[in-house]
């Protein structure tokens, strides 16, 4: 495993990338079938939810990767920012997509498990409007990137942004967490969560891992395609340069 | 000390005189509660419920509106490269573009307010919690929002960026404030601690906004 300093050299992340990714996304296949099987066949149905409570084997990593997606971003931004580290930048951007995508699936997850549990699509549940929040936080770190042209700048203010972003998750959490509180007193989540049976822990922590490692192989193979076309814009933009030197001349 | 005052008297001056955006504001903010009232309908009750929650909203949008303006006119006749330039620091010097922001727009709504709030029909004990609630919340809007504006000040269009920057940062702002207008009027005892809480956000904010908008000006110099 090579160092940061030394990954920084687009080169040698590429001869390290390349490899490495067939290894994850094999992991993830078996890690995602061994969790499925697990999930749908090989765990006990909930008491009380029946069967519907398989959602929870998907819905509950992505929530999981939700957050870890975005501290990504943040610890990344945090690197690029201060040892202006080229390749970080391109991790955070390159994270933000698939973050957003984890994200995105959470809720819908949560919207479909939610119409059997509440008999709504939505609640405006605490953990359901943070993941919410959380998504339109996505957007906005992802539209700075879209916004400017300039990708040193853009790297720039989006990391800011994410910084920004990532000390105020625990602000916006307990805010939410307080007005649900003062609206809701009932909710479907008791305090301190709903205990777990142990049979269910398995299926979890297998889909669990299966996510980390596509998240592992996509970031990567997406820092590649990132990487490749820049260096694709630079030798375009080369050309184009040398076209209108010739044009002049 | 000196360059946070003159600019703040600056700004001022710039936003009250003829072509300021600070009156715009206002009327916007009495727009947007006249629309929601017409799309609500003439049931006295109903609109007096949701008068509070209504207000805290109509600010927000109508700071968030202007927003674009904090360093717009600045950066565009180049001031913005000489503030930068010249001070010795610029986290003051956003700080100072933030209270500028609030003095021109969130004092002049809350000015605005209690008219608001009897064509709302707003209950007269509720009154009292929702000035006292905009008047500590309100800076937050506007130290996170000068931080947004800062982040796409190079941008031509920016205020469908800076609002979707903003959204989810205002939430804890909506939430505590909104809470603290509602607890106090009907006089629940968390209602000091909304209110505490609402501080809170605003010291938050007043403390890294200027940090952070600092960064993104000097990201932002070409």
């Amino acid at each position: 495993m090579p160092n940061l300093y030394e990954l920084a050299n687009p080169e040698r992340f590429e001869r390290w990338a390349r490899p490495a990714i067939p290894w994850l996304s094999g992991a993830t296949i078996a890690l995602l079938l061994a969790g499925l099987y697990y999930a749908l066949f090989n765990s006990p149905a909930d008491y009380q939810q029946g069967e519907s409570v398989r959602i929870m084997y998907v819905h509950v990593p992505a929530a999981w990767m939700a957050l870890f997606c975005y501290s990504t971003i943040a610890i990344s931004s945090a690197v690029g920012f201060i040892w202006k580290h080229p390749l970080a930048d391109v991790a955070a951007k390159e994270a933000a997509p698939i973050g957003a995508a984890f994200t995105f699936l959470a809720l819908f997850t949560g919207s479909i498990w939610g119409k059997p549990m509440w008999g709504a699509w939505w609640a405006w549940d605490a953990r359901l409007t943070s993941v919410l929040i959380l998504f339109f936080l996505y957007l906005g770190y992802m539209a700075i990137w879209r916004t400017f042209d300039d990708k040193a700048r853009a790297a720039r203010l989006a990391a800011i942004l994410a910084m920004v972003g990532f000390v105020n998750i625990p602000v916006i959490k307990f805010s939410v967490d307080w007005w649900n509180s003062l609206h809701q007193p009932a909710s479907v989540f008791r305090d301190g969560g709903p205990s777990i049976h142990a049979s269910m822990l398995p299926p979890l922590f297998l889909m669990a891992g299966a996510y980390m490692f596509f998240f592992a192989a996509a970031l990567l193979q997406s820092m590649r395609n990132e990487l490749m076309a820049r260096r694709i814009a630079r030798l375009e933009g080369g050309e184009k340069k040398t076209a209108a030197t010739l044009v002049e001349q | 000390m000196n360059a946070l005052k003159a600019i703040i008297a600056r700004d001022l001056r710039l936003a009250f005189r003829a072509g300021g955006g600070a009156p715009q504001a206002v009327a916007f903010f009495a727009i947007i509660a006249v629309l929601f009232a017409l799309a609500v309908g003439p049931d006295l009750s109903l609109i007096s419920k949701i008068a509070a929650p209504l207000i805290w909203t109509g600010a927000l949008l109508a700071t968030q509106i202007s927003l674009d303006q904090i360093y717009r006119a600045d950066r565009e006749d180049g001031s913005l490269d000489v503030i930068i330039g010249t001070s010795d620091e610029l986290i003051l010097t956003a700080a100072a573009k933030a209270i500028a922001h609030w003095l021109s727009t969130g004092l002049p709504l809350i000015i605005a307010t209690p008219v608001l709030a009897v064509l709302l029909n707003l209950e007269r004990e509720a009154i009292v919690p929702l000035l006292l609630s905009l008047a500590i919340g309100t800076p937050a809007l506007s130290l996170i929002g000068s931080f947004a504006a800062a982040l796409a000040v190079a941008l031509p269009r920016a205020s469908l960026l800076i609002s979707i920057i903003v959204g989810p940062l205002y939430i804890p702002v909506l939430i505590f404030g909104a809470g603290a207008a509602a607890a106090g009027a009907s006089g629940d005892p968390q209602y000091g601690a909304n209110l505490s809480l609402l501080g809170a956000a605003t010291l938050f904010a007043a403390a890294f906004a200027p940090i952070a908008s600092a960064a993104a000006l000097r990201s932002n110099q070409d």
